[in-house]
């Protein structure tokens, strides 16, 4: 049996396809993505192709109301953008930074959560009460703290060029902690088997131990809290964005679209801001829904 | 029991009155002054708060028309003198009395280098101290619109500023800290109270001002001020709605409508003495931020002109300003003396004929470049750049937008560390000259010329109209003004965009007078 069958006649797939409202936000996120990974062939403008820009196109509300223009389904912005071309743009971005700050996050995390559990003693303390510290912060701030130093630290030319990787890491520094805790609880309960006492006694390391036998048997659940945490890790973002201090103007993400929209709010102009915001919320919520069902599909004791 | 309720009576009424008198007015505008100096940065953003605080020597009139400040009179004695007869008891903040020495020292510093005011003194040679309220100045040359250029030169106290080592302008290129930058210590309506630079700033009434009692204007009722900068559009509009400020001085034109129709804003609306425009380094032989080696296409006349044919202006007018500006086809609005309707003639818009131009000066496909804009100092800056980036890249010249808050833009623009860059020029002696003098002269280390000329335009025809504007009278002169404003359209050493329009938005229960030149004052504010 090759592993798509294995996969298609496992109890992961049973309960997803018994749960409707996985599937519909399973297709949802894959909506999502997909618009958002194939923007640059699929989206029908390029926002950042100046040359394309027509000003006097510019405000023009969504196609069904009576000035929108068929051009334009979610109408354009003040530059004569195309919303919904923005938005598959600026989704890529979000993605972007929130997949790879929650990769960071689960490295640090993990290495973290496995040494402290495995090893004990004053490694497991000070790590744990490095994680306790961290808790204490609001992630936000955090993230404000590290984007804020790098400000200042870093000319601007430099800082423009690596911002984005600035916000990765800021976002990613600030969310470590949970994988840390629950890689070591587990880790703890693991080392005391009967399979790590075997492979202690025929004499293998404690690097090697860690790696490949504990490890994957603590994975379980990072693989869960990484997927809620992906939905936070975008909004985070879109946070960082909205006050100013995220991604580069250059490459805007979904929270600089709602901020930049913000300023068009009250005059009318609501399809700036409001698409975007819609675009945010449907994205992040099917994740975490699909982030949800996967807790519940791999916790044994709700089967 | 009975007297007791009587005091507790005047107690209440006496509180009462207390809280009548105090009208606190809170107020916002997008930026925040970058520094207090008063001869430091000659900038609106930061004049708006330091005019409310220091007193020249010749006051405006919401008008615009001249009234007497700290000098009762002034006479042209000698063409080569003027007399200022002071007034008498005033003091300052911090309670030194005010003397002519105060005078001839803050003339005196305005001439510094580091000031960036020289362009209002730019005709003095030295003040003199006559008797204790009496001061000469001396010109260079015969200076008929010399008190039209001191409305703008604050005065200082001399033993203050000694006693504080500010006896020169702080050094804004090169972000220096002195005690000046952060306290004032003036004679004017009102005092600082506390500032914390992009956060708040409170100023209180100075009771012992002379001005309060003077005929003329009403005098306002404000006993605090309290400024805010809300850089969100979005925001600061909010904050008027909902009554956490009382007065916007640069509503958002998409707004307008919204604040038009909310029952308890006024929108007072009026064209400002000020002019946006794009500067471009025509000097350097090779651009700082440009994808071209080896040469600088700006220094070729087809090039500006391509870009000026690029620009729909039309579409900015009627889109990004939302018709709240005046298309224009030169450097300053006809409340200016020396407009000349005949030369406000715009290239018109061509992309195709900016398309030939281009190839002509062997760019057929163009080149890239850099343009410097502020994001927080005039109306829609940002965004008319950014729109001008998009019709300039669509005849090839592919441009990004480098926009920041106004404090990093005019330190980096004043150290000519630009390509293009965007600049509204407001006209406060309401002369041509000071356009021509601080945008087009040569700048030769003479105070004023081409101070702000940081695209270094240099065209000896230029500089010899500018020193006829300086000494000439009468139509010979208004002649040099109409030659350099030919000229002006010849060269293309800026690319014009319009004058601005200025709405500022209350509460219903203020009123100010609406003043060309962007300038609140406060001390003809009333607050019921």
């Amino acid at each position: 049996m090759n592993a798509v069958a294995r996969f298609f006649d496992s109890d992961l797939w049973w309960s997803f396809t018994r749960n409707p409202i996985t599937v519909i936000s399973a297709i949802v996120a894959a909506i999502c993505i997909g618009g958002a990974v194939l923007a640059p062939w699929i989206a029908p403008h390029n926002p950042f192709d100046l040359a394309s820009l027509q000003l006097l196109d510019a405000f023009k509300p969504p196609a069904w109301s009576p000035e929108g223009d068929p051009n334009y389904l979610l109408g354009t912005d003040d530059q004569g953008r195309d919303v919904l071309s923005a938005i598959m743009y600026g989704a890529r971005v979000s993605l972007l930074v929130g997949f790879l700050a929650v990769v960071m996050s689960v490295v640090l995390g993990v290495s973290a959560g496995l040494a402290a559990g495995y090893l004990g003693g004053t490694v497991d303390a000070v790590l744990m009460r490095i994680a306790d510290i961290k808790l204490t912060f609001p992630t936000i701030l955090i993230a404000l703290l590290i984007d804020g130093v790098t400000r200042a630290a870093l000319p601007r030319d430099v800082h423009d060029q690596i911002a984005l990787y600035v916000v990765i890491f800021a976002i990613g520094f600030s969310n470590w902690p949970s994988f840390a805790r629950t890689v070591r609880g587990s880790t703890m309960v693991e080392r005391n088997k009967e399979y790590v006492q075997a492979a202690r006694v025929i004499g293998l390391g404690r690097g090697r131990i860690m790696v490949t036998h504990v490890l994957p048997n603590v994975l379980g659940p990072v693989l869960v809290i990484a997927t809620l945490q992906l939905g936070f890790a975008i909004l985070a973002e879109a946070t960082l964005s909205f006050l100013g201090v995220g991604v580069p103007p250059t490459q805007p993400s979904l929270g600089t679209l709602i901020r930049i929209g913000n300023d068009f709010l009250f005059s009318g102009e609501w399809w700036i801001t409001i698409f975007p915001g819609i675009a945010l919320i449907v994205l992040v919520l099917s994740v975490n829904l699909l982030g949800d069902w996967l807790r519940d599909a791999l916790n044994p004791k709700l089967r | 029991m009975r007297r007791l309720g009587l005091a507790a009576a005047a107690a209440l009424l006496a509180l009462g009155i207390g809280a009548a008198d105090a009208r606190t007015v809170r107020w916002s505008a997008s930026g925040d002054p970058n520094t207090m100096d008063p001869h430091s940065q000659n900038l609106g953003t930061v004049t708006m708060v330091l005019q409310q605080i220091y007193d020249p020597l010749i006051h405006r009139n919401a008008d615009l028309t001249l009234r007497p400040g700290l000098a009762l009179s002034w006479t042209q004695v000698e063409p080569n003198r003027w007399r200022f007869v002071l007034r008498q008891g005033v003091k300052f903040h911090e309670g030194e009395d005010f003397t002519a020495d105060d005078v001839v020292f803050s003339i005196t510093r305005a001439l510094q280098p580091t000031s960036n005011y020289g362009i209002f003194v730019d005709s003095v040679d030295r003040a003199e101290k006559v008797d204790d309220f009496t001061v000469d100045v001396i010109t260079k040359r015969p200076d008929p619109i010399l008190p039209n250029k001191f409305a703008s030169v604050y005065i200082m106290s001399k033993s203050w500023s000694e006693r504080h080592n500010a006896t020169r302008p702080q050094n804004t290129r090169q972000r220096e800290e002195m005690h000046t930058v952060r306290a004032t210590n003036g004679t004017g309506a009102f005092r600082l109270a506390s500032r914390e630079p992009d956060v708040r700033t409170v100023l209180r009434r100075n009771d012992a001002w002379f001005g309060w009692n003077e005929p003329g204007q009403t005098p306002g009722n404000v006993t605090e001020i309290v400024y805010r900068p809300i850089g969100s559009d979005a925001t600061r509009i909010a904050a008027l709605l909902s009554g956490e400020v009382d007065f916007v001085l640069d509503p958002p034109l998409q707004d307008l409508t919204r604040l038009r129709n909310a029952g308890n804003i006024r929108v007072l609306e009026g064209p400002e003495v000020r002019t946006i425009f794009l500067a471009m380094d025509v000097n350097r032989d090779e651009l700082l931020y440009s994808d071209v080696r080896g040469r600088n296409p700006l220094k070729d006349l087809r090039v500006r002109q391509a870009l000026y044919h690029a620009i729909d202006i039309q579409a900015i007018h009627r889109t990004t300003m939302r018709g709240q500006s005046i298309v224009t086809g030169t450097f300053f609005p006809p409340q200016v003396n020396g407009y000349t309707e005949a030369e406000d003639v715009r290239l018109p818009y061509d992309p195709a004929r900016a398309r030939a131009l281009l190839a002509e000066a062997g760019f057929p496909n163009g080149f890239g470049v850099t343009l410097d804009c502020p994001n927080n100092r005039y109306i829609n800056d940002e965004q008319i750049c950014q729109a001008i980036a998009a019709m300039w890249t669509r005849v090839g010249v592919r441009t990004s937008v480098k926009a920041q808050p106004l404090g990093p833009f005019f330190a980096q623009i004043q150290r000519d560390d630009t390509s293009i860059y965007l600049l509204g020029w407001g006209v406060p002696t309401l002369d041509a000259l000071y356009s021509f003098q601080s945008l087009l002269a040569t700048r030769n280390g003479a105070q004023g010329d081409g101070i702000w000329n940081y695209g270094r335009y240099s065209n000896p025809r230029m500089d010899a109209l500018v020193e006829r504007m300086k000494t000439q009278s009468g139509e010979a002169r208004m002649e040099a003004i109409r030659e350099a404003l030919r000229i002006y359209r010849e060269d293309v050493p800026h690319i014009p965009l319009h004058h601005q329009m200025i709405p500022w938005a209350m509460r219903n229960n203020i009123t100010i007078p609406h003043a060309a030149n962007n300038q609140p004052y406060f001390r003809w504010m009333v607050v019921n």
